[in-house]
Formats: C-alpha cells, sequence, structure tokens
C-alpha cells in the first residue's frame, strides 16, 4: 500500500500490518505523517511535532 | 473474555507488538486514541473496559486521562500515581531515597542564583535536567561556573517549567546506561545503553546502541526495588554504573521496549500481557 505525500507528492510506503495511529514518513521529503484511516485507500495526515513532555 | 483498552497518542512499534500480543492472547483490544477522545465529566462513563494499559507519549495527556478512568473506578497501568511520581524527576528522586534505592546526588533549586550556589556544593561536572521531560531532551552538562551561568541564563527565557533547576552529580561510569524492565514486581531483561559518538547522552532516541545486559543479582536488586518505590506495575528502570554500584537516575512508566526485544530475545509483550489479564482476575 501508498499513499501521497501531501508535502512533495512523493510516495509513502504503508507497511503490509499497518495500524491507524502509526507514524509513516516520506522517503522522499523526510515528512512524518499519522495514519488516519485504512481503507479502500490510505489517509495520511500530518504527525504532531514532538511537544516538550513527549517521552516515556 | 478480558477487554484491554490501549490508551495511545501514536503507534509506536511497542503499542504494535502489544496489540499483537493481546490478540494472540485472546485478549479484546480497544484501541483509545488520546487526540480524538473527549469525555463530558458531568456523565458517568460507559462502555469501560476491564483493565486500561496507559501508553500515551505525552505526559499531561497521560496523567490527565489517567486520573479520569481512575475517578470512574478504572483500572489503569501504571497508576495516576506512579505516572505523576515517574513523570517529575524530583518526585522520582525523593521516592527513591525514601526507599533506599541508590541515586546520584541530587539537588534541587529554584532561581539561577541558588542554582549556583548548588554547584558549589555538588561541584562541577554536573549535570542540568528539566524536572519533566524525557528522551534526554534539554539535558546540559555543567562542567565550569562560566558556561553553567550561560545555561542557566538561557532556562530563564523558557517555560517557567525550566526554572526548576534539577542538578544532579555527573557520575563517573563508562560510556553507557542500563536499561531494566520490571512488570509485577519481576526483573525481565536489561539491556546496555552505549552513548553515540559525539553524545554523553545514552537515549535510545538519540542513537544510543542497545546490547544485551546480564542479570546480575545488584542490577536485579535496584531494578526490583526502584520498581517498588514508585509503585510501578510495568516500568524501565535507568541505572548508571558508578563508582560504588548502580545508581538510580530514572523510572519511566511508559517504557519503550523495542530495542530490548530486539537485543534480548525476550519476549517483553507477553510478560506485559499475560501480568494484565492476571492484574484483571486479582
Amino acid at each position: 500500500m501508498k499513499a501521497l505525500c501531501p508535502q512533495c507528492e512523493g510516495e509513502v510506503n504503508i507497511p503490509e500490518d499497518a495500524v491507524v495511529g502509526e507514524i509513516v514518513t516520506c522517503p522522499d521529503c523526510g515528512s512524518p505523517y499519522e495514519i488516519e484511516s485504512i481503507g479502500s485507500e490510505v489517509v495520511i495526515k500530518p504527525a504532531e511535532v514532538e511537544g516538550e513532555d513527549w517521552g516515556e | 473474555m478480558v477487554s484491554l483498552g490501549v490508551i495511545y497518542d501514536f503507534i509506536r512499534p511497542e503499542e504494535k507488538m502489544l496489540i499483537n500480543e493481546a490478540r494472540n492472547q485472546g485478549v479484546e483490544v480497544k484501541l483509545v486514541d488520546a487526540k480524538n477522545i473527549y469525555f463530558n465529566i458531568s456523565n458517568s462513563l460507559k462502555n469501560l473496559e476491564d483493565i486500561y494499559l496507559q501508553r500515551c507519549v505525552s505526559y499531561f495527556r497521560s496523567i490527565h486521562i489517567t486520573y479520569l478512568l481512575e475517578s470512574f473506578k478504572c483500572t489503569v497501568i501504571n497508576s495516576f500515581n506512579t505516572a505523576l511520581v515517574c513523570g517529575n524527576k524530583l518526585f522520582t528522586t525523593i521516592s527513591l531515597l525514601k526507599n533506599g534505592v541508590p541515586v546520584p546526588k541530587t539537588a534541587i533549586s529554584f532561581s539561577k542564583s541558588s542554582a549556583l550556589k548548588v554547584l558549589d556544593e555538588i561541584g562541577y561536572p554536573s549535570i542540568l535536567k528539566p524536572v519533566i521531560g524525557s528522551w534526554g531532551r534539554l539535558i546540559a552538562p555543567l562542567n565550569d561556573p562560566e558556561s553553567s551561568l550561560a545555561i542557566l541564563e538561557s532556562r530563564e527565557y523558557l517555560h517557567p517549567i525550566y526554572h526548576l533547576y534539577y542538578i544532579q552529580e555527573r557520575v563517573e561510569r563508562p560510556p553507557r546506561d542500563i536499561r531494566s524492565l520490571v512488570v509485577d514486581g519481576q526483573f525481565i531483561c536489561a539491556i546496555y545503553r552505549y552513548q553515540p559518538p559525539l553524545d554523553w547522552r545514552t537515549n535510545t532516541a538519540r542513537g544510543g546502541r542497545a546490547e544485551p545486559c546480564p542479570g546480575v543479582d545488584e542490577l536485579i536488586d535496584v531494578s526490583v526495588r526502584a520498581a517498588e518505590a514508585v509503585n510501578g506495575e510495568i516500568v524501565g528502570v535507568d541505572c548508571m554504573e558508578g563508582r560504588d554500584g548502580l545508581v538510580v537516575h530514572e523510572v519511566n512508566n511508559t517504557v519503550e521496549f523495542k530495542n530490548m526485544v530486539r537485543v534480548t530475545g525476550v519476549n517483553i509483550p507477553s510478560a506485559i500481557i499475560s501480568y494484565l489479564k492476571r492484574r484483571v482476575r486479582k
């Protein structure tokens, strides 16, 4: 499966076992995306930028 | 069948492993995206799961959602109190000390001038850490008075949380630290985390290299006691090999473990899911 990068129109690879909420990265421009839905096509949206409170 | 709510904001490899393992063990998994949910707290919550696993990357989302669910009598792992303590380095250090767990020399101050006094007492080099934060973000070495003053000054222009000056001695250690995993009071496994080139921090999020670490008695003892100190049911304990033995510098309540699985071969997701099932039956 693939999705189109909204930033550079590169092809973003979607793993076979992908799940909604997973982060994928455009191999061309490096932009990170979150998988929003998986159906007949995969919808991606820009991932949140790392917050000051992110971590383990 | 046990129903498990996995609260997340992003699905990392750890969450994927946990979801797959839960389904393999016959657990009904409900994924709860913290970014999409809301609660009308005037009403009671409906359709609750038997148990929730808190996996949010965002600390503030995590503690607020956990508090809310616990207020409706839900079981959340780790608990609000554990998350609150683990998410704050000062609270963690105090809990560890109270429970006799060795920690590096640590001080807290609340202004630039008192931070400089702390440094006179602890000595150089020391390390300045935000009380809240992870992945080595904004941790700074304080090597001498001149550069320390510059670093402390720069913090005055950041959010007030960075005006809490948590200062720790820089422990003389090998170029690595140790991350161990404790589930239900049991040591599961551990890795060494080697610092990457051009960085003294060992966080694998910053490129630190993972290698298996043997579970020797001292490590098992310190790890289990550190988990107990924060009432942590599923936690990662970070420690360093100091001159006089291990010292614990962090306990992680939403522990990342993909590198531990990769280098140790231990089925960590299985240990976690099995525990959650046992926990429901308690």
